[in-house]
């Protein structure tokens, strides 16, 4: 199944990656290649099959207690972020 | 627990009110509405991790590496997170899953780390509980509750004194939730209201919110649609984000469902969207930032398991349970026979029915008596100086004290009332005041006689047209007596003796 | 000539006071130093913290004190964090990142004593199967450096094979640890997944990732690997049950070992000179007293597709959280918001990995979630009963790890099926969850074969044992590149 133009542009934009008009048909043709790649699952039939989340069968989530065992450490953890003030991470203004 | 927002003793909006229409519109149109309530969970850390979930502390200073969703971290359960929402299933007959999955919502936004929202989407840990609400006839109207899940806490983004910049703190980022999703039933913002009040009083009885609207612990999103009366047909709704307060809910969705009966009325159409609450408008309005078709892209969160829960697991919760809300109203109508209204109001927070049980106590024989002061008088006050009733401004022995008194008799209730105002501003027991200022009745027969006969002798005139059949007149003469022993006669020896004396 | 060492060796040499650890980390360092123009195997090199802890290793055995791992040099795949140390993923995104944190693996290797000498290269985000698509350059095949090393765990398998390193961490989501272990002539193990803690491990795909070792031989491979594995509190999907001492009985006998030809394996595409070393392989383990037979896992073709619908779904999610805003690469003056994310990404990510978040993001999205996602969970499912249904009737299966030996650099990156198709014997141990290993057994003009060996669950015990006694058998595994002998 080929992904035309306006399909690759909008997984784009879902995926937040911006493509140059350029590279699109590019995009366009490897995603189509893939889609139609694994287009061959239509071929098993999975009838009363359960979807495998887990490789792991039969194993349940584990608990951790309510206890608060960090601490602070918004300096350190500040030192990889591109733009801080006042300890708030920046990004442009957000319009509501 | 914190402070709670408002007062408990809402009693002015929680009395059924009188000759209101059930059709707020009053325009042939009805108004469907279902409340998302998301209710932050008391732990004490984040349900992903072991960062603090306290309120108020510096930007990001309560952001873990999960919580920041750093590169490589892994989300591991809170354990108490989902002890209190199976405490929820349960308190609302809900049916708790014994086997429930986490799933990602996907979406880009900054308050959001992770790129995904760690939520539940196809199987809720609660799901088809209901809530009964009282309507404003009286009547009980059971809400049907679809589902509760548990989910993470998004962080908070800062406009001010940033120009052209967003701050974003991420300490409130990974608190958990308990969002209670209610069927599309109820049909009126103050049904809505109710229904929200209800949730609100649940949460805090089972203790697993402290249910402080203002700190965004307790926050609902409504959605509102309209549609004929008599249609069966859903119309297409509008989602009003984050209303924090009972009352603005209430005016965003009377504004809300007036807006789309006007655009249909108009010929418009309603279009399905996102809709804002502003209080200082009293509107909703559109969210243009958040317009744009929404694709979550859900799917099992492969970082966790399913969450698997025994049948001995959640009895255990339920052996855990409080008497709740109903159950304690209901007692306290066959147990102190007080009416259903009054047990309705004393129950609204277990706070106030502990204090109210502990007045009934200390003054035996005398519920309605208590009920009355503790709605009363006493709600009055707190009110006024916006106190909540376990502030100990008025600790409930010293009430009963005061109830005691009116009891035995030793004052009458329109003393009592004077006494309460003394109490209050001075902190001193009743008995103490009783004494100080002499407020004792006057139970003792021959000084009340004396007491009428000197009124008597003041008031020939007014005595003989009594006699000659003014009837009206005996309120006169209780009303001098009153005043010549200020106020301290007992009324009902009072009456007694008045009857006797005057006819001559 | 220390370098040709196995860790085993070296580490019984350290305790022994015969070689010390300062001594051992200056040669490697300088062999390292010397290949990277060459091979490009390291994004970066810590020479200096590396020296500091050989030297308080040394002390350590000084003192008669240490761990099984005390003074031996390693080195990280890029993607396990490490403290204070640059971790970049392969990625421009992950360039400048330094992690506050050490993965678990990271911390645990520690502890048992290992000396880290450096962060090794790898393909971006460990999506690919050539080490191509590394932000920091290819890293070279060093049998033949116009050849590819394999991927994405290139730069760990490289390391070893030139002998830059006795042993590294690498990680194997569809096959990254077992093909680039192949086509380097060395030995690797992905364990079970939820064997080894992923906390630490920046995720590509959270169901398939798992971590493990690449070293000269199953007894080093052991060795490692019985540091790394055990349960992790901070991983939910980490397994808690005790991790057996898998250096123990290495050598028992191998008399009744039931193993299983995988025939699917041998049906098309795998390179006749290949066959012939796995062939050769077999037939060492029936000497050895173990018995063969064909074994069908009828729904294995379908591995391959069902693996580029959750790996890219898992991914697409995986990778949102690089936008920008708290770490990793941002775009220099960001108009707003969704240009602050878009340009970000696009300029933090290389094409191999938008297309994988693409094809993610479509096969999760609105109308095509059931078709690819659910039918491909649906597909695992079936593959996962194949093995399941295999292991009920051997021990081991055996097979391929590669369809052929090492290729070009350049020779497979037109077409993204032909590249995923070298992943096509490795993908379905990943899917089911099963302990999978390659061991050398062979080559091809001059160029490395591995044999793959895989078990049930938690069997890694079993494997390293087999993989053990065929390495006593042959020398496949001894032997190292000229250039680097
Ligand atoms: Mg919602
Ligand atoms: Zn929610």
């Amino acid at each position: 199944m080929a992904l035309n133009r306006a399909q690759v542009e909008n997984i784009a934009h879902l995926a937040r990656l911006e493509l140059e008009p350029a590279e699109i048909p590019a995009f366009q043709d490897k995603l189509s290649r893939i889609v139609d790649f694994i287009g061959e699952l239509d071929r098993a039939d999975t009838a009363g099959v359960a979807p495998m989340a887990h490789p792991l069968p039969g194993l349940a989530q584990r608990l951790r207690p309510d206890a608060v065992t960090e601490a602070d450490a918004h300096e350190l953890y500040q030192q990889n972020a591109p733009q801080v003030a006042a300890g708030l991470y920046l990004v442009p203004k957000v319009i509501e | 627990m914190t402070k709670s927002s408002g007062t408990i003793l809402d009693t002015a909006q929680q009395r059924p009110p009188r000759g209101e229409s059930r059709d707020e519109t009053g325009t042939g149109w009805e108004t469907v509405i279902g409340l998302e309530i998301h209710a932050q969970l008391a732990t004490r850390s984040k349900i992903f991790s072991g960062a603090s979930t306290a309120y108020g502390a510096a930007p990001n200073t309560q952001a873990c590496l999960v919580d920041l969703g750093y590169p490589g971290v892994l989300p591991v359960l809170n354990a108490e997170a989902v002890r209190m929402a199976v405490r929820f299933g349960l308190a609302i007959g809900a049916r708790i899953a014994r086997q429930s999955v986490f799933a990602r919502k996907n979406y880009f936004y900054p308050d959001l780390p992770k790129g995904y929202q760690i939520s539940q989407y196809e199987l809720p840990i609660v799901a088809q509980g209901s809530i009964d609400i009282v309507l404003e006839d009286g009547s009980i109207k059971r809400i049907g509750v679809t589902r509760a899940h548990l989910e993470e806490d998004a962080g908070k983004s800062l406009h001010e004194g940033l120009p052209g910049l967003t701050g974003i703190d991420l300490n409130r980022a990974g608190t958990p939730l308990i969002e209670i999703v209610s069927e599309p039933q109820l049909r009126s913002a103050r049904d809505a209201v109710a229904y929200m009040k209800k949730v609100h009083t649940l949460v805090r009885y089972l203790e697993i919110c402290d249910g402080n609207m203002q700190e965004g612990s307790f926050r609902c999103d409504a959605n509102v649609s309209v549609r004929r009366a008599g249609s069966d047909k859903l119309g297409t709704r509008t989602e009003i984000k984050n209303v924090n307060s009972f009352r603005y809910v209430e005016k965003a969705i009377q504004y809300e469902a007036a807006r789309q009966i006007e655009l249909l009325e108009s010929g418009g159409k309603v279009v399905q969207e996102t809709r804002l609450y502003d209080p200082d408008k009293g509107e909703t309005r559109s969210m243009r930032s958040k317009e744009e078709a929404n694709d979550y892209r859900y799917f099992p969160d492969p970082d966790l398991l399913p969450v698997e829960l025994d049948e001995q697991y959640i009895e255990s919760v339920r052996a855990g349970l409080p008497e709740l809300p109903d159950a304690k109203a209901a007692r306290f109508v066959s147990q102190y026979g007080l009416p259903a209204y009054d047990a309705g109001v004393l129950t609204a927070s277990r706070e106030l029915a502990d204090y109210y049980e502990a007045v009934a106590r200390a003054v035996p024989g005398e519920p309605k008596l208590a009920a009355n002061w503790v709605m009363g008088d006493l709600a009055a006050a707190l009110n006024k100086e916006g106190l909540d009733i376990d502030s100990g401004r008025m600790p409930a022995e010293r009430l009963a004290g005061l109830l005691v008194r009116i009891a035995d008799q030793t004052i009458s209730g329109k003393i009592a009332k004077e006494v309460f105002e003394a109490m209050w501003s001075s902190g001193e027991s009743a008995d103490t005041l009783i004494d100080t200022k002499g407020l004792r009745q006057i139970t003792d027969t021959s000084a009340i006689e004396q007491a009428i006969e000197a009124v008597m002798a003041k008031n020939p005139a007014q005595l003989a047209e009594y006699r000659a059949g003014k009837d009206k007149l005996f309120g006169f003469f209780v009303g001098q007596v009153m005043k010549a022993t200020q106020g301290k006669a007992n009324p009902a020896q009072l009456n007694e003796l008045l009857k006797k004396k005057l006819p001559g | 000539m220390i370098h040709r060492h196995t860790l085993a060796q070296l580490a019984a040499e350290l305790r022994a006071r015969k070689v010390s650890s300062v001594e051992l980390a200056r040669a490697y360092l300088e062999r390292i130093q010397a290949s990277q123009p060459l091979l490009n195997a390291f994004i970066s090199i810590t020479g200096e913290q590396a020296l500091a802890a050989a030297s308080a290793a040394d002390a350590a055995l000084a003192r008669g004190e240490g761990g099984p791992l005390t003074g031996v040099p390693i080195g990280h795949k890029d993607l396990f964090c490490t403290e204070g140390v640059r971790t970049t993923c392969g990625s421009r995104m992950l360039e400048n990142f330094v992690s506050p944190y050490d993965a678990t693996v990271v911390a645990r290797l520690r502890a048992a004593g290992a000396v880290m000498l450096g962060k090794l290269n790898m393909d971006e985000f460990a999506m690919g199967s050539s080490n191509e698509t590394s932000y920091f350059g290819p890293v070279r095949n060093p049998w033949n450096t116009d050849l590819v090393p394999g991927g994405s765990s290139g730069g760990s398998a490289a390391a070893v094979a030139a002998r830059l390193l006795p042993g590294a961490t690498a990680t194997d989501t569809g096959g990254s640890i077992r093909q680039p272990a192949a086509l380097c002539g060395i030995t690797g193990i992905k364990p079970t997944y939820g064997r080894v803690s992923r906390y630490g491990m920046i995720a590509f795909a959270s169901s398939l990732d798992q971590g493990g070792v690449v070293s000269a031989s199953a007894e080093d491979a052991a060795l490692m690997l019985r540091e790394m594995a055990g349960f992790d509190p901070r991983d939910s999907t980490s397994v808690d049950t005790p991790v057996p001492d898998y250096v123990a009985g290495l050598n028992a006998p191998l008399e009744g070992l039931k193993i299983g030809l995988l025939k699917e394996f041998f049906d098309s595409g795998l390179d006749p000179d290949n066959e012939r070393c796995i062939r050769e392989a077999l037939a060492v383990f029936t000497r050895l007293g173990a018995k063969v037979r064909e074994v069908s896992l009828p729904n294995i073709s379908l591995s391959v597709p069902a693996y580029y619908v959750v790996a890219p779904a898992e991914c697409s999610s995986n990778l949102a959280r690089f936008d920008g805003v708290r770490f990793g690469h941002r775009c220099k003056e960001p108009r707003d918001l969704t240009d602050l994310y878009k340009r970000s990404r696009s300029e933090g990510f290389g094409a191999e990995v938008k297309r994988r978040i693409m094809t993610g993001t479509y096969v999760l999205s609105a109308g095509y979630y059931d078709a690819y996602y659910l039918k491909a969970q649906r597909v695992r499912q079936l593959i996962a009963a194949d093995f399941q249904r295999a292991f009920a009737e051997v021990d081991v299966l055996m097979g391929p790890a590669t369809p052929s030996a090492a290729f070009a650099i350049g020779a497979k990156t037109a077409d993204p099926i032909t590249m995923y198709l070298n992943d096509i014997y490795t993908i379905s141990a990943n899917l089911a969850g099963v302990p999978a290993m390659s061991v050398p057994c062979g080559f091809t003009q001059g160029l490395p074969v591995g044999l793959q060996i895989i078990g049930p669950h938690f069997a890694e015990q079993r494997l390293l044992h087999a993989a053990h006694r065929y390495q006593l058998e042959t020398d496949w595994h001894l032997r190292v590149p000229e250039r680097f002998a």
